[in-house]
């Protein structure tokens, strides 16, 4: 691990103005960036320990939704009643990943920021242009198993690691922000993620020192939620393929529908295509099929990883069914 | 190893690859991301107060030093053990303020004025703590290189579930489920047994769950 400059912040104003220079980054969890620093593929001058700063709170808004500081733990939102009883994909979501050793230090805030778990990235003998821009990828004739199928580009298939954010995805949340200047933000969190074009190592439209202080989640839709994760062993991995889902059936017919995936991309991919396809129809293991179709038509596998297509197909329509009580 | 002997040891790598050929170095060198003046200033040590096993420590760290080097570099207590060191195996496990963490990914300096539980803060004056000698009774490791992590993670694990934690193998996440083997084995899933004793290790866990509801 490289030295760094350790700075414990007591206001979010200060916190985001030393965090505004560019080798200086925000500590929270920790989970991802120790780890990361410890490879050196992260080498900050300095820290910024955010973990005292009151961002450790659940909030119910007007509206009837929760507002989740940045800080709170991702054990502590899992747990929490209210998000178990309004919002259970969420809870299925947080709980489908990592340990509980590693949810009771990860936050809501460095979740969503968290890296991909790509192994070139990784593998600091490798080229990655996210680790090294311009370097090329090693993942596109690699062993690409775990990497993305939608929405990457040749630059850089890495995928998004994150069970949380898929479940925020489908629940339409909102990444609040403050910038340095004091200027706040609300950003739909399907806005947060970049694509990776040929600037991979650019992975979210936060600016330098901006700081993630909730995340809102609107009140819970109409319908069943819930969360699938598909992976190599029934615990403490990342997913091959995930779906959060939301499906609101009226009589036999589909009144609404909300669908994201994880393992896919580079962010939680919202399927608007399996939505429009699910609306109106029959809630049926065809309609459900025709969903999947629609979902993955725009995929593209890299070899290792062509199985994640028919996989998500699948995995959709096992969520689907669940969704819709035929199961 | 203290500290100066991690700065000697390190200056003795650079100094190595320095000597050997550019293509080497290419090779070898991480990515040049902030290599700055931070890297040749010396390294302000920060003061951090722990409470460990109800003993109080002041200790003056390199703000590098994980909760984990902390214990078993500089406190001598070696109980707790370096696996993975990446959060992977949970051989590190350790109780801070009620909930047990990786002390391998946590940075000791972020803990200050924190309470730890170690292994060796477990058994009260000399008599194992039941979830010890559940683990003894129950034959709940080979190697037993994992167990100090396992035994940690099984008591945080019991105060979870009394306090009606729901894990992935719960299927309503808004009721508190019974500790069946399955619940056991899932919220386990944070502690790898590379010898495989789980049967024992469940075993062990559910004899202490039904002990406390007794």
């Amino acid at each position: 691990m490289k030295p760094f400059r350790y700075e414990r912040a007591s206001e979010i104003a200060s916190a985001c103005a030393s965090a505004a220079q560019p080798t200086v980054k925000f500590i929270a969890g920790g989970t991802n960036l120790v780890d990361l620093m410890k490879l050196q593929i992260e080498a900050p001058t300095q820290l910024v320990d955010i973990t005292r700063l009151p961002l450790n709170r659940i909030e119910e808004t007007a509206e009837g939704g929760l507002r989740i500081g940045a800080l709170v733990t991702n054990s502590a939102a899992a747990v929490d009643m209210r998000v178990r009883r309004r919002y259970p994909l969420l809870a299925q979501a947080i709980l489908a990943g990592a340990s509980t050793q590693l949810r009771n230090k990860a936050t809501t805030g460095g979740n969503l920021l968290q890296r991909t778990r790509c192994a070139y990235f990784y593998d600091t003998t490798k080229p990655c242009n996210k680790r090294v821009p311009g370097s090329g990828c090693a993942a596109l004739a690699g062993l690409n198993r775990m990497n993305a199928v939608l929405g990457v580009t040749d630059d850089c298939i890495a995928a998004h690691p994150s069970d949380m954010a898929v479940a925020m995805t489908a629940l339409d949340a909102v990444v609040e922000t403050v910038a340095p200047d004091g200027s706040t933000r609300a950003i739909p969190i399907d806005e947060l993620y970049r694509p990776p074009g040929d600037t991979p190592h650019i992975e979210t439209v936060l600016t330098p020192g901006e700081l993630i202080v909730s995340v809102l989640l609107p009140p819970p839709p109409a319908g069943r939620q819930v969360y699938r994760k598909v992976r190599d062993r029934a615990s403490y991995a990342f997913a091959l393929v995930s779906v959060a889902a939301i499906l609101d059936v009226d009589g036999d017919r589909v009144r609404a529908a909300r669908v994201a995936f994880g393992g896919l991309s580079y962010k939680p991919w919202r399927s608007t295509e399996a939505e429009a396809a699910l609306v109106g129809a029959l809630a049926t293991r065809a309609a459900f099929d025709a969903a999947g179709i629609a979902a993955l038509r725009n995929a593209r596998g890299y070899g290792h990883n062509d199985f994640k297509i028919p996989l998500a197909r699948r995995t959709l329509r096992a969520t689907l069914t669940q969704a819709a009580g035929l199961s | 190893m203290n500290d100066l002997l991690k700065l000697r040891s390190m200056a003795t790598r650079r100094g190595f690859l320095q000597t050997t050929g550019a293509a080497t170095l290419a090779l070898a060198s991480p990515p040049a991301v902030g290599e700055t003046a931070a890297q040749t200033a010396p390294l302000p040590s920060e003061h951090v107060r722990l409470t460990i096993n109800g003993r109080h420590y002041a200790l003056d760290l390199d703000p590098r030093t994980t909760l984990l080097d902390t214990l078993r570099e500089h406190l001598a207590l070696t109980g707790s053990k370096k696996g993975c060191d990446q959060g992977q195996c949970g051989a590190c496990t350790i109780i801070v303020d009620g909930q047990r963490i990786n002390s391998c990914l946590a940075l000791a300096v972020m803990h200050d004025g924190d309470e730890i539980t170690t292994i060796e803060g477990l058994a009260e004056e000399g008599a194992l703590h039941p979830m010890q000698a559940a683990f003894v009774r129950h034959d709940g490791f080979q190697c037993g290189y994992c167990t100090p992590g396992q035994i940690c993670s099984a008591v945080a694990l019991l105060s979870e579930h009394q306090a009606g934690w729901p894990s992935y193998a719960t299927a309503d996440v808004a009721t508190a489920p019974a500790l069946t083997d399955p619940e056991i084995a899932e919220r386990m899933s944070g502690n790898i047994c590379r010898c495989s004793a789980y049967p024992n290790i469940v075993a062990a866990i559910r004899e202490v769950a039904e002990g406390d509801r007794q």
